[in-house]
């Protein structure tokens, strides 16, 4: 299995070196990089070689690496029916750049981009409808990204004198509960009762 | 038909204003009964054929996937339950064989044959759910009556070997949470001896009925290439006449050892899909019952015990390292190594996948949920469009549309 996925990686990087940045095998998958620029080429030649025919398209995805100067990975699964394979294809993007869209080569890439575009704001270029689609009507925010609150931001309910649902910021009745059981010798969070002191004790000696 | 082309003689009449005829629209559901959930489409409709289908989905979007990166691994467990609630455990699967393909745990052998035989009673209730409720919708309401009392003598089943009807929690990673009892099996296998019988009776409803043949033949025409365009899987390619499944194709688990047929339709309308639901039900069966065979002799552990799995309750009596294994087992949880990886099993409804990347830590960095259900509304627009309003209900019912999993 890995031997005819170490010949279809090295296939694909000897037909396009311009657009394949890297690849490698990693739990029986192959995960290609690619730039972003060149994902609509490089799918389309995904679809039609004829060693490759990777002619569904399984998922769309992003990952969001805050800390990273390209902040996100836009990650896609293709399936082949006719080879029996899968392939991953992966591109770093920056927040302000655009991805261009598939949706000439896999009409099913619709909602997918639709979803990162709702979950990530991640633009796609070339693409007819993008709408929100699993938020609500006039959501605001991108909620996978990791600097949403898992709270969010609004709380509705049915408001009796106006006779609608009314919009409110969220009020916690307690703070949000993020337990932390890591060890404590083992990189936990939080501070020890007592242990605020060591610093002040260290110092006198 | 908009009033406004030049008639087939050529002749142009002035049009009054109650001539000029515009498309209308109109919302189907949220709550309809036949939208199987809170599904609400805008349909524009000229005259009662449909032109243009546009779903607004997310009504029941709980927002699972970043739910999961706040909790461990095991905490996200009984989340998968709750996606495509008609078929619990196939969900659990497809989560369990991520960590455990990323931990490199392996599953002892008993525990691969429970799944299996969950798995399976999994697909039999999605399929009767299917099958039944799209007799409901083109006009039957026999065939759910019956349908449900089958349902519920499986969720017993489910309810005997978890303690739950629907939210099992049941397959955990390293096997699953408990083993057997031999009274169970033999009820089991009871079951799917008369199953058949049941199956016949469906049949003679409903396979040669008039009204539900004019309402399903010739409905909602799939072919190879919208299959591969539009990323359908599952009964939604088997129907086509592609024998796709994942059991065989890439096999997980056990499957590889049983035998059993995949049946395929040979027109791609939605009859031939509900042939294709009725003949995998009987598949399944027989599934149930070769793993019930193999249950009786094989005996032995549920769970790979290691760092991902809890000690025996006898072990935590009497040795203290298994008694603290177990206290940060349930509050910390256990670290899953850095990497990324998709798992997919076949589900009742199609391919369900995890694309789970983690970070080293005890929660998943991202976990992506690939639904079938999603791609399969998705294509509502291209399969409904052409057709009658009245169709739109048995391609939805078709698709096998939950929208638990749809929705997040």
């Amino acid at each position: 299995m890995s031997e005819a996925l170490n010949d279809l990686g090295a296939h694909l990087e000897a037909k396009r070196p311009d657009c394949v940045t890297g690849w490698e095998i990693a739990f029986g998958e192959l995960t290609v990089t690619v730039t972003p620029e060149a994902i609509p080429g490089f799918v389309e030649l995904l679809k039609t070689d004829p060693t490759c025919r990777f002619s569904t398209l399984i998922d769309i995805t992003a990952v969001d690496y805050p800390g990273r100067d390209k902040r996100f990975d836009v990650v896609y699964h293709f399936l082949s029916m006719y080879q029996n394979h899968r392939i991953r294809i992966r591109a770093e993007v920056r927040e302000d750049e655009m991805v261009p869209s598939i949706i000439e080569i896999h009409p099913s890439s619709n909602w997918f981009e639709r979803e990162v575009f709702d979950m990530f704001g991640i633009i796609f270029t070339g693409h007819p409808d993008l709408r929100r689609i699993l938020t609500d009507y006039g959501f605001r925010g991108f909620p996978l990204r990791k600097d949403f609150p898992t709270t969010g931001y609004t709380e509705v309910r049915f408001d009796e004198v106006q006779k609608r649902v009314v919009y409110e910021p969220v009020k916690l009745v307690q703070e949000y509960r993020q337990f932390d059981f890591m060890s404590p010798w083992e990189g936990a969070q939080y501070v020890l009762p007592g242990d605020d002191k060591a610093g002040d004790a260290g110092a006198k000696g | 038909m908009d009033g406004s082309t030049i008639n087939a003689k050529g002749f142009e009449d002035t049009k009054t204003g109650e001539q000029k005829i515009r498309n209308f629209n109109i919302n189907f559901g949220p709550q309809h009964p036949a939208a199987h959930g809170v599904l609400r489409l805008v349909l524009e409709l000229d005259g009662e054929i449909v032109e243009r289908c546009d779903p607004h989905i997310g009504l029941l979007h709980r927002g699972t996937e970043k739910l999961m990166e706040s909790r461990t691994y095991l905490q996200n467990l009984p989340y998968f339950d709750r996606l495509d609630y008609v078929a619990p455990m196939n969900q659990e699967h497809a989560w369990c064989l991520a960590i455990e393909r990323l931990t490199g745990t392996p599953v002892p052998r008993r525990a691969s044959l429970i799944r299996v035989l969950f798995s399976e009673i999994g697909r039999i209730l999605s399929h009767l759910l299917n099958v039944t409720t799209q007799a409901m919708d083109v006009g039957a309401l026999t065939p759910p009556l019956w349908g449900f009392e089958q349902r519920e003598k499986l969720m017993v089943f489910y309810e005997r070997a978890s303690g739950a009807r629907l939210h099992a929690a049941y397959f955990r990673p390293g096997g699953v949470h408990q083993d057997l009892p031999p009274e169970l099996i033999e009820d089991i296998d009871a079951w799917a001896e008369s199953f058949p019988a049941f199956l016949e009776d469906i049949d003679g409803l409903l396979t040669e009925n008039r009204i539900f043949k004019q309402r399903n033949a010739d409905i909602g025409v799939v072919s190879e290439q919208e299959i591969q365009d539009w990323g359908f899987s599952g009964v939604m390619v088997r129907g086509s006449g592609l024998a796709w499944d994942l059991r065989r194709a890439q096999p997980y688990e056990c499957y590889d050892e049983f035998d059993f047929q995949i049946p395929v339709g040979k027109n791609g309308d939605c009859y031939d899909r509900y042939l294709v639901r009725m003949a995998e039900m009987r598949e399944s069966t027989k599934i149930i019952r070769q793993a019930c065979e193999k249950l009786r002799v094989e005996k032995g552990d549920v769970l790979a015990r290691g760092k991902v799995t809890p000690p025996t309750r006898s072990d935590m009596k009497t040795s203290m390292e298994a008694l603290i294994h177990h206290f940060k087992l349930y509050t910390e949880g256990f670290h899953v190594p850095a990497g990324e990886v998709y798992a997919a099993v076949e589900a009742p409804k199609g391919e369900f996948g995890v694309y789970l990347v983690a970070d080293g830590s005890n929660k998943p960095y991202r976990a992506k949920l690939r639904a079938p259900g999603y791609l399969h509304l998705q294509a509502m627009d291209h399969v409904a469009s052409g057709h009658q309003l009245a169709d739109v209900a048995a391609i939805i019912g078709t698709m096998d549309i939950v929208f638990g999993e749809v929705d997040r």
